[in-house]
């Protein structure tokens, strides 16, 4: 009996400690994200949970502008921190550079290895200047050109007239303004912001060189200035901000013929933007074999994050799991950064808001020719200064020649109090 | 062997722990009042105190936040320099300040002093609805009535254009109505549909305001007028307006106050970016996006202490213009 009683007791005291150990175990991470992107992390908590049961995930989400000033606050004090923090596309340059974040390239993440798993212009983007990767790509936005076929039928355009080259698609909207009444597209400056981002050298900014040198006087933006009065001057666009009431009404009462941004507004025009012109519209590559990407967004640790490995966990989980990038895409129509799931069946599926389309393998072409571009902690001021010039620019008739002159010492003055050297 | 205990005695073994709980309770109610009024304090150090030392410690500093605290560089005085030489932003966003400080501010006060007298002699008890009405806008959110008035304003499908378009089919407005739909987002509308919109919110608090001041004056003062033969007009010429200067100088300065500090409105109206041109663009706007777009706080600071400086001198000749003639009245 004795001898019994002895392992017996051994062996309650081994589950308990065990169940102390685990319950010792379980974390508690908090992810930091904002809507719509948090749908993905709301998606991927049970999922996660079951593979993951000792970390647990809370989720905390404000609205896209606040949460990257709460993130560059929470930075800046190294208090309330998040342990997976969610990046936009138009921060991570900022980001990156800030050397508040983790650097995934070295021990214990080494991220290089997954480096050929995702789309090969992602992981630059997340790169800072000294070669740190600050988060990795989670979804990405390759660039889309959705038209209305029904519009430009009645026009008597085809696809090829649109995306042949940038005057063709002036002249074809032309034609469609003659014929339909409709805007070729709602503001010629997004000619600007696709021009400007394409046909880069290779490691070059949008603005910025390799050496932190501005671009703004190239003739990569003096063209497409150019491009963009050109169409002003066809009268081809509606001199319509995106996102506003002008744009969003534009599309409910047929006055846009097309418009170019991330294959990602494919959901907005399904789900609320042009609701009711279900099967009209089409998805094309852009002018002028032209790609590029709107958007996309990066999951960072922060240096100063509590618990660094549980939050790796979860953001592998995030970006290098199939199913995750595919329930992410289905859900969000988030593009998947992962190849695997770039190449699941599911982008041969055809969709029915774009008359049975397959448009997903077309926007995978164009991800996969989209250009690595390096960002720079600058871009947003420069951003502003071009996109004030160029508002400016398309809105006067005359006189835009010596815009990008003019811009440039705009850009080089924006930058002037930011960057160490003339001023410091 | 057991006596009974004397009262010394039954009183004295509790008296030493209650002299000490007397102690206690009456250096806590020298305390109490401080405690109960350390709230304020307490929040304003945290909240008021610190950001703005912090702020002014800041203005002096190149930094960028998202590094962190330890990347603060001392730069001296080179953020004001430069915003005040080279920053043209700063200089546009200024003027455009300045002007529709002005534009804004001055038909509120125009418009808002006869208005309170006119509802003051003429409405009698359904006075304060009127005011109540007039008052509305004040407290509705910036934010919805910026995003009302941009619907409003919206060029294509917005009231304002479609009414305009209805004018202009009747024959003697047909001559200097636009055919086509006015693109109030053109920087030379900007300005004016941001001042009409401010003007819109608050000219009902200035009537408040000089109602209320109205409603003191003795109405002898009336009365006397009243049989002197005085009209309405010399009323309001000879006693209202002198006996309501403190509260002119009160309400301008408030205006001056709130209009170079003008944010939120312009912000929405014109979707954050100023506008076309930055047309729209204000101080405010300009050292928020300083701070938030571009990422330089200590510029942001910078440009923050320059705005505080330039209220406090507007306000001084303000001051100087209305405040000082009452101290001799």
């Amino acid at each position: 009996m004795k001898n019994m009683i002895r392992p017996l007791l051994l062996a309650i005291a081994a589950v308990m400690t065990a169940g102390a150990a685990q319950a010792q175990n379980k974390v508690t991470i908090t992810v930091a994200s904002f809507p719509d992107l948090d749908r993905g992390v709301k998606a991927a908590i049970p999922l996660f949970q079951k593979i993951n049961p000792n970390i647990e995930i809370k989720l905390a989400s404000l609205a896209y502008p606040d949460h990257h000033t709460a993130m560059t606050t929470a930075l800046a004090t190294g208090a309330n921190l998040p342990d997976v923090m969610a990046v936009d596309n138009d921060f991570i340059g900022k980001f990156a550079e800030s050397g508040g974040l983790e650097d995934l390239a070295k021990a214990p993440y080494n991220a290089m290895q997954y480096r050929a798993k995702v789309a090969k212009f992602s992981y630059p983007q997340a790169m800072s200047g000294t070669g740190a990767l600050n988060a990795m790509p989670v979804d990405i936005g390759p660039g889309a050109m959705f038209y209305r076929k029904d519009l430009t039928d009645k026009a008597g355009v085809s696809e090829a007239d649109l995306t042949k080259s940038w005057e063709s698609y002036i002249e074809a909207g032309k034609k469609v303004k003659a014929a339909t009444g409709a805007y070729m597209l709602g503001n010629a400056v997004d000619i600007k912001d696709i021009y400007i981002r394409s046909g880069l050298k290779d490691g070059e900014g949008v603005y910025f060189d390799k050496k932190g040198q501005p671009l703004v006087t190239s003739a990569r933006f003096v063209k497409a200035f150019e491009l963009a009065k050109a169409a002003r001057t066809a009268g081809i666009d509606g001199k319509i901000g995106a996102w506003s009431n002008e744009w969003t009404e534009g599309f409910k009462r047929d006055r846009i013929a097309s418009q170019m941004m991330g294959a990602w507004l494919n959901g907005h025009l399904t789900n609320w933007l042009a609701k009711e012109q279900a099967g009209k519209w089409r998805s094309a590559q852009l002018p002028n074999n032209s790609f590029g990407y709107w958007g996309g967004s990066f999951y960072a640790i922060p240096k100063k994050a509590q618990n660094k490995a549980a939050a790796w966990e979860f953001i592998k989980f995030l970006t290098l799991n199939k199913e995750m990038q595919l329930e992410a895409f289905r859900k969000l129509d988030a593009f998947p950064s992962l190849i695997e799931a770039q190449n699941d069946a599911f982008l041969d599926q055809p969709i029915e808001y774009l008359g049975g389309q397959k448009a997903r393998q077309q926007w995978k072409v164009a991800a996969d020719k989209i250009q690595a571009i390096a960002v720079d902690k600058y871009d947003p001021v420069a951003r502003e200064v071009v996109n004030a010039e160029s508002r400016k620019s398309a809105r006067t008739e005359q006189g835009h020649q010596d815009r990008p002159r003019r811009r440039t010492s705009h850009a080089e003055e924006a930058r002037a109090p930011l960057i160490p050297g003339p001023r410091g | 062997m057991s006596e009974p205990l004397t009262p010394e005695a039954s009183t004295a073994a509790p008296t030493a722990p209650r002299r000490k709980r007397t102690n206690l309770r009456a250096r806590l109610r020298g305390w109490a009042p401080y405690l109960f009024i350390s709230p304020f304090f307490v929040i304003f150090l945290v909240f008021g105190l610190f950001p703005l030392l912090f702020s002014v410690y800041l203005s002096f500093h190149r930094w960028e936040p998202a590094a962190g605290l330890s990347a603060m560089n001392w730069v001296g005085f080179e953020n004001y320099v430069y915003i005040v030489l080279n920053d043209d932003w700063f200089h546009k966003s200024l003027y455009n300040t300045g002007w529709m400080a002005i534009v804004s501010g001055l038909p509120q006060h125009l418009v808002a002093l006869p208005l309170a007298f006119f509802l003051h002699t003429a409405f009698g008890r359904w006075r304060n609805t009127v005011t109540g009405i007039y008052f509305l806008p004040f407290i509705t959110s910036s934010v919805a009535i910026s995003l009302v008035f941009s619907t409003l304003f919206s060029r294509d499908f917005g009231v304002v254009n479609a009414s305009i378009a209805q004018l202009a089919q009747l024959p003697v407005f047909s001559w200097f109505l636009p055919e086509q739909n006015i693109d109030w987002g053109q920087p030379q509308y900007t300005k004016w549909m941001i001042s009409f919109v401010v003007f819109w919110r608050y000219v009902g608090w200035n009537t408040v305001l000089y109602l209320s001041a109205m409603q003191t004056i003795p109405k002898d003062l009336f009365e006397a007028a009243t049989m002197d033969g005085a009209t309405r007009w010399q009323q309001f010429r000879h006693v209202v307006l002198p006996l309501l200067r403190p509260m002119i100088f009160f309400a301008v300065t408030l205006t001056i106050i709130g209009n170079l500090q003008l944010f939120e409105e312009p912000f929405i109206l014109t979707g954050g970016t100023g506008g076309i041109d930055q047309a729209g663009k204000t101080a405010a706007m300009h050292m928020y996006a300083t701070a938030f777009v571009d990422g330089d706080f200590g510029t942001a600071s910078a440009v923050a202490w320059l705005l505080f400086m330039l209220i406090a001198v507007v306000t001084w000749l303000n001051n100087k213009l209305l405040g000082q003639k009452e101290d001799k009245a």
